[in-house]
């Protein structure tokens, strides 16, 4: 393995899955000022689209699945909704992930905000198939939009641990 | 042993392969998930222990969370009030005077309307009891629309529990634990509500999308319903009882009639859960079902289900019998509460009262049901 220090999963899985728990509890507060809410941004799409393209793993889809889990049962949707899409998404990138590996920072965003479209267009699938009704596009765009501005950190978490293996590269 | 010096240390995999296996499998769990998923019903059962258990822990932590916004508030509440506090009295002095003049009105429609009540031998709707609750977690994406209430099964609690703030209906209680409470907001994609529109009477279904505004479904009647139209719950079905207010109707850019929810006037931070139980659930329904009729014979007279008594009017009158027997059935039964109507039920001659009671013991029900909106609440 030469100089290669393997990647411990907990540093560059473990920290990120709490770090979106905490701000998905935190978004959830019931604040409204003056009749405007929080927004509630996806933050489990920064971890989605990051760990495709630090490197292919086994451990990566089923955290991803704990995660959107945790979201459904947090949140009090359907089960499973979020874990499916989060898995679409994680898959998109996966598949992108030779196209997007090196590219400048905006055209990352573009593909950020793709993955993202990807996801949210799989959880409205599924809602219509779940509910038999069809959320409103407006508040799908929405969440779509505050999600997307999420990229500074996937690109942070890329920058860190991308290089974190030389084997990977 | 570490697993490189094993037998299987030499075994080289695809990692892009592996992990290709691995997000399968994932994703044929989570739609295993999918496909249980049972969130919106009524059953207390289809809100699994998971669900119950993550509610019970996030109480707590949302509650800590959500307590320095909830601070806040309070405080701008407390340096509005002392800077404003004057043109807040104006205000309020104003608003005191009219109120006076519809408090006078108010006592007066509730003194009739007791009295149409005692007249007509309705049986009233009893006092709800209400559990008042915190809310400590709000989901309001397109996909989920519910709220996390300190309040739970400890206080009596159960799924189907109808929520309203102070100024209207909220949503219902889809989940119970031990100190939480899980409510399906109004807004919710899977969230259907009987409602009526309370100047036409016209009813509809409340169905939420996900967005800010709910939409009104199968609306029915002819020219029901007009712009600012005060929607109430009709109370059908049962679950919700009749005559919460909801909202005003606005039509949406998209050409359907939707909802203004009155509830998102007010902060969201406290609720009231009504513990309804509406009169089937009250009903003992084991002395309903426990009834045992007569067998049906049509051969022997005797044992007809009518009885002897009216078989023998039957004989005597066979055309008509049959109203005069469902009359004497139901009248005793509705003026039992009444004294006055009592009154006329023992004197009336037993066959002049047959045929006109009957359409009058009819109708009152049904004119009824059409009168309560105003007064109900």
């Amino acid at each position: 393995m030469g100089g290669a220090r393997p990647l411990h999963p907990g540093r560059w899985l473990g920290v990120p899955m709490l770090l979106v728990v905490l701000a998905t509890i935190l978004f959830a507060a019931p604040i409204r000022i003056y009749g405007l809410q929080l927004p509630e941004p996806v933050f489990a799409m920064v971890p989605a689209f990051a760990w495709a393209l630090i490197r292919p793993s086994i451990l990566a889809p089923f955290c991803l699945l704990v995660l959107g889990l945790f979201l459904d049962l947090f949140w009090g949707g359907p089960s499973g909704l979020w874990a499916l899409s989060l898995l679409v998404a994680y898959a998109t990138a996966l598949v992108g992930r030779n196209m997007m590996t090196g590219q400048s920072r905006p055209m990352m965003w573009a593909w950020f905000a793709g993955v993202t479209a990807v996801a949210m267009t799989g959880a409205f699938l599924f809602t219509m198939l779940d509910s038999l009704a069809m959320p409103s596009l407006l508040a799908v765009f929405w969440q779509f939009l505050v999600t997307a501005l999420l990229f500074p950190f996937a690109h942070r978490l890329i920058d860190r641990f991308e290089d974190a293996d030389v084997r990977f590269r | 042993m570490p697993f490189r010096e094993g037998p299987l240390g030499d075994l080289k995999v695809p990692l892009t392969w592996t992990a290709a296996v691995a997000l399968i499998v994932a994703v044929v769990i989570a739609v295993a998930f999918l496909l249980a998923d049972r969130r919106e019903t009524l059953q207390q059962q289809a809100y699994g222990v998971t669900r119950q258990t993550v509610d019970t822990v996030s109480k707590p932590v949302s509650g800590v969370i959500a307590a320095p916004g909830r601070w806040t508030g309070l405080g701008v509440d407390a340096v509005r009030s002392y800077f404003f506090v004057a043109s807040e009295n104006r205000r309020l002095n104003a608003e005191l005077k009219e109120m006076r003049a519809y408090r006078d009105q108010y006592l007066a429609l509730v003194d009739q309307n007791e009295r149409y009540r005692s007249l007509l031998g309705l049986r009233t709707d009893p006092p709800i009891p209400m559990v008042a609750a915190r809310v400590v977690a709000d989901s309001r994406g397109p996909f989920a629309n519910t709220r996390l209430a300190d309040s739970g099964s400890e206080k009596g609690v159960v799924v189907g529990n109808p929520v309203m703030n102070e100024r209207g209906l909220v949503g219902r209680v889809v989940g119970v634990s031990h100190g939480a409470s899980r409510v399906l907001l109004l807004t919710d994609i899977a969230s259907r509500t009987p409602v009526m529109i309370d100047r036409t009477n016209a009813r509809a279904i409340l169905t939420g999308d996900g967005g800010p505004n709910p939409k009104l479904e199968y609306l029915r009647g002819v020219d029901p319903i007009k712009e600012g139209d005060r929607v109430v719950t009709s109370g059908d079905g049962g679950v919700v009882p009749r005559g919460l207010p909801v909202g005003a109707a606005v039509k949406g850019l998209d050409g359907r009639w939707r909802v203004v929810l009155f509830a998102d006037d007010t902060a969201i931070d406290y609720v009231r859960i009504l513990l309804f139980k509406d009169f089937a659930q009250l009903a003992d329904q084991k002395a309903l079902l426990t009834r045992s009729l007569p067998p049906v014979t049509t051969e022997d007279p005797d044992l007809s289900i009518l009885g002897p008594a009216a078989t023998a009017a039957a004989s005597a009158a066979p055309k008509p019998a049959a109203p005069a027997t469902t009359g004497a059935t139901t009248s005793p039964a509705k003026p039992a509460t009444t004294p006055a109507a009592t009154s006329t039920a023992t004197t009336a001659p037993k066959p002049a009262a047959t045929t006109p009671p009957k359409p009058r013991a009819a109708t009152p029900p049904a004119a009824t049901g059409a009168t309560p909106p105003g007064g109900a609440i």
